[in-house]
């Protein structure tokens, strides 16, 4: 057994793991975390993705132990003070999900995505999700519900047009 | 309540956010591998790695001493009451239906084939301990050609059924050989349905908890109610013992159609053991063991006159069932025969169906059943006999097609299409597309000889869905009936819970139900609640496939509300002391005709009937109303799907540069949820025409187990799709309505591949087998600049990614 502390969702955890204890099993089995699901188990489809000190991550392929120290936000964590993230309102407002299964990792993925490039064109949306599959959209609407997010997280540079701005940042 | 209240609350047509997305988007959900139980023990199944092999020894005494381990099972252990698997429609009265045992005793017959399983504390000790199993196999030869399988002196899938063919089913309607005799043009292809595995995201996951002799079963299907009846006939555990439970649902396509080997263990190891039980399969092994989909061979021929007319069809198909006949194994291709005369005007129609049993994964039920193939079939057909005839695809469909004027309709097939028009959808989305402009870049790339290659492609396209009058299944042999139940209860308070037969993943049933009672009963979209997937508080139900959850439930809903308004009329009357012929109903409150000011809403009518202190003489304290609804006919969904593709005669590679669908669903109850539909079925199909293949090696592995070898389309592969829509209502139902769920897939498959095959037909190319790889299309086009290729010189390039073994003379023959 290998001793992890890690803060999920602003929850500090303190566990014992075996050391093979992959990320998304040590969320789910023990910490009851099961807003983060598995959809394949070999990091194809991105359902799991969760943020790894900000940074996007498919926490099937990532060990409990590698993420020692770290601060985890999965989908269970991103609204804040019951007020949801501009990409999840975005995901509703544009019908970007049906069966919902992909939701977490697509959400998680699209808030990476915008942080790393607030106003990216259609082609790096879809270029920046590729590594998250869903079987239901086509991604139509996941495409145009990151777009209405840029638009409403980046509101100083709204007049830039987005196919404009799509390498500024 | 004033006079100016609107007739109706208008929710139906409106595009309102769904009510289910609020659980989805914050991770509140309740996938059945979130389910967690006191005492919960978790299973893994040790799956056979032959195809084909008789067992002769299994040991899972070293399995049990494992850390964590609880008790280890082999087939042997289940032989005596785990039944047979069922298959619910044996298609034709001599059908041959091998026995299926959910864990294999004597015999495995495709790769994955369950055959011990281990029960542990957690997941990772299940799966260790699996490696301390021992199993001796001998192994038998793999049955892996249909057209081999068939012939005389075949190996024998299972032996004791003396024969691969398990069923053969032929309609004929029309003197075929006049047709063909007198015939301008006849047109011989074959085409090939490739395998296709369905893949929806969540994957199978089931969880059982006995308490004394009753069960509950949690399970990621789109049947709960069909599973629990099918539960009971397979274990001899009565009916009112079981309780199944459908919670968030990711995803079906089909695939969750299904009573499976493991729904139908995890009862028994809980039944046996006397505590709970969950298992959840990986990807890999889903992609092995969940049904697949398709896989047919074509061999259609065609009769024309020379300008165009079609005069006959023959259809003849080889079906590939795989190794057992699951639920509607035998059903799916037969669901293709009614639709391969598609809109089509025809004297003569034959369609011959042989299903083939071989050594790999069963078939069934995947997004379009049947409808899909025939539609690819006959699409393509009639590209086929417009570039024989040197006439634009279009004009030949025109020639051919029902006119509007002409419904209802009685088809060669012997359907009755109610309604439709084909004229006014292609019209539209023939404008959408620009078709005349594409067809003259096409030729000036042509004329200039231009690397790269414009194609269009077309997709007129029909198909039955709602799924279905029960008086038809039943002259199919299917062995039940196609209706939908709903229950309305109405709440003191003045909510409504709508309880559904329906069995919703992913299709937004709590929002169109609501938007259909909210308009019914004039009561406000949130105060309505939907219940459904559970056989306790959803009793009855024949759930969701087929496209039916609209025209079937939703139907029956809407019926159920009428039966509210009914009860609650009489209770106004009273309450009113008015007569309750003079009463109306809108906008939610019973007016007195010519006294619009006085009125009386159905929530103060809901609470009076609680209350029951003042009730007519003889009227039961009760506003709840509850309906059955058995459809008199299919719905005839249509439209026209036009494709623009961009071929590299340098590299084969294909890239959608424009698609346009134009749908006649009829009436829409919610335009945001139908288009969403629409999306992600033309991204199935695409998929099919581009993509996605299941290929088995020589040996009978399965070399597409992972979405790394199976390729799904991502984000970067699929276009941005220009949807719109005509508006021809059903006239079957009372909403006008028929179904979406799987308009795309069926429509889109050969809209891409004639567009492909368009973009290089100047070439000499007249067919490239699905999927059209990069691979594929490049050695059609190099191979066309030389000699005719004989049909049996099929090209290599499978889909199937790293490490796929090819072997399309195989599968693909």
């Amino acid at each position: 057994m290998a001793r992890v502390s890690v803060t999920v969702d602003g929850v500090r955890c303190d566990d014992d793991v075996e050391p093979r204890l992959l990320l998304v099993h040590y969320l789910r089995d023990r910490l009851g975390k099961v807003g983060t699901p598995i959809g394949c188990d070999t990091t194809n489809c991105g359902a799991c993705t969760v943020l790894l000190d900000g940074v996007s991550v498919k926490s099937c392929s990532v060990l409990a132990v590698q993420a020692d120290g770290s601060e985890i936000t999965t989908i269970e964590g991103l609204a804040e003070n019951g007020e949801l993230h501009p990409v999840q309102r975005a995901f509703h407002d544009q019908h970007a999900l049906q069966c919902g299964y992909c939701t977490p990792g697509m959400i998680m993925a699209s808030v990476d995505l915008l942080r790393d490039n607030p106003r990216p064109s259609e082609g790096e949306i879809r270029e920046g999700l590729e590594g998250n599959l869903c079987r239901c959209t086509g991604y139509q609407n996941i495409v145009r519900a990151v777009r209405q997010a840029a638009d409403e997280m980046a509101p100083a540079s709204a007049e830039v047009p987005a196919q404009a701005s799509g390498g500024a940042a | 309540m004033t006079a100016l209240e609107p007739e109706t609350t208008h929710e139906i047509g409106q595009a309102r956010r769904r009510k289910e997305d609020a659980r989805l988007i914050t991770g509140r959900t309740n996938w059945t591998d979130n389910i967690q139980l006191p005492g919960l023990m978790h299973v893994a199944f040790l799956r056979s790695p032959q195809a084909h092999a008789r067992i002769t020894s299994v040991d899972v005494s070293a399995a049990k001493e494992r850390p964590g381990v609880i008790a280890a099972f082999s087939g042997a252990d289940f032989a005596a009451e785990q039944g047979s698997l069922p298959c619910a429609w044996p298609v034709t009265e001599d059908i041959v239906i091998p026995d299926h045992p959910p864990m294999a005793v004597d015999e495995v017959c495709y790769v994955g084939e369950a055959v011990a399983c281990v029960v542990a504390r957690d997941r990772y000790s299940a799966a260790d301990a699996l490696d301390a199993i021992e199993v001796d196999y001998e192994p038998l030869p793999p049955v892996l050609n249909m057209e081999e399988a068939v012939a005389e002196g075949a190996a024998l899938v299972h032996a004791d059924k003396g024969t691969n063919t398990s069923f053969h089913f032929v309609m004929e309607n029309g003197d075929m050989d006049a047709a063909f005799a007198g015939a301008d043009v006849v047109i011989d292809r074959t085409f090939v349905q490739q395998r296709l595995i369905p893949a929806a995201m969540e994957p199978r996951a089931v969880v059982c908890a006995p308490v004394g002799d009753e069960y509950t079963l949690w399970s990621a299907t789109q049947i709960p109610h069909v599973l629990r009846v099918m539960l009971a006939m397979v274990t001899g555990i009565p009916e009112h013992k079981l309780r199944v439970i459908a919670p968030d649902v990711g995803g079906g396509f089909g695939s969750k159609l299904q009573v499976t080997a493991e729904e139908v263990l995890a009862l028994l190891i809980a039944k046996r053991l006397g505590r709970p039980v969950k298992w959840t399969e990986s990807r890999s092994e889903g992609f092995m063991t969940t049904h697949h989909g398709r896989d047919q061979i074509q061999h259609l021929r065609l009769a024309a006159d020379r300008d165009g007319r079609l005069r006959g069809f023959h259809v003849r198909l080889l079906a590939d069932m795989g190794a057992y006949l699951m639920l509607v194994t035998p059903g799916v291709p037969l669901l293709g025969a009614f639709m391969f005369n598609a809109i089509y005007k025809m004297d003569a129609y034959t369609f011959d169906c042989t299903g083939v049993l071989t050594t790999k994964m069963p078939t069934d039920a995947y997004r379009g059943a049947g409808r899909p193939e025939a539609t690819f079939g006959v699409e393509r057909m009639m590209d086929e006999l417009a570039a024989e005839l040197a006439m634009d695809p279009m004009e030949l469909r025109r020639r051919n097609w029902i006119a509007h004027d002409e419904f209802p309709y009685d088809t060669v097939s012997g359907l009755t299409y109610d309604s439709g028009d084909y004229e006014a959808a292609t019209d539209k989305a023939m404008a959408l597309f620009g078709y005349d402009a594409l067809r003259k870049e096409q030729e000036r790339r042509r004329s200039e000889g231009d690397p790269v290659q414009l194609g269009l492609g077309i997709s007129t396209f029909t198909e039955m869905c709602g799924l279905a009058p029960s008086r038809v299944l039943g002259s199919l042999a299917y062995g039940a009936g196609g209706w939908e139940n709903a229950q309305i209860r109405m709440l003191p308070t003045g909510k409504v819970e709508v309880v559904t037969g329906s069995s919703a993943h992913g299709q937004g049933h709590e929002t169109a139900w609501s938007q259909i009672v909210a308009d019914r009963l004039g009561i406000p979209f949130d105060d309505i609640s939907v219940i459904h997937g559970d056989t306790q508080s959803s009793p009855k139900g024949m759930d969701t496939y087929g496209s039916r959850s609209l025209t079937v439930g939703g139907i029956a809903v809407f019926n159920a509300c009428d039966k509210v308004v009914e009860k609650a009329k009489r209770v106004a009357a009273h309450l009113m002391e008015a007569p309750e012929a003079d009463l109306e109903f809108s906008g939610g409150a019973f007016r007195v005709r010519g006294t619009p000011e006085a009125s009386t809403t159905i929530q103060e009518v809901a609470l009076a009937t609680f209350a029951a202190h003042d009730l007519p003489d003889g009227m039961e304290p009760s506003l709840d109303s509850d309906a059955t609804f058995d459809p008199e006919n299919f719905s005839f969904p249509h439209g026209t799907h036009l494709c623009a593709t961009e071929v590299d005669t340098r590299t084969g590679e294909v890239k959608i540069r424009s698609y346009v669908c134009v749908d006649d669903i009829g009436k829409v109850v919610n335009p945001l949820i139908v288009e969403g539909q629409v999306h992600g079925g033309l991204a199935q199909g695409i998929a099919q025409a581009l993509y996605e293949e299941a290929v088995y090696d020589t040996d009978g592995n399965l070399t597409t187990t992972t979405m790394a070898d199976y390729l799904l389309p991502s984000a970067m592969d699929l276009p941005e799709f220009t949807t719109d829509r005509t508006e021809t209502p059903a006239t079957t139902n009372p909403l006008g309505v028929k179904g979406v769920g799987e308009a795309g897939t069926i429509a889109s498959t050969p809209a891409v591949v004639n567009a492909v095959i368009d973009a290089v037909r100047h070439l000499g190319v007249d067919d490239i087998h699905m999927p059209c790889t990069p691979e594929r299309v490049w050695r059609a086009v190099h191979d066309a600049e030389g000699r005719a290729r004989p049909p049996e010189d099929l090209p290599p390039g499978a889909a199937g990614g790293l490490g796929s073994v090819n072997t399309d003379e195989g599968a693909s023959s």
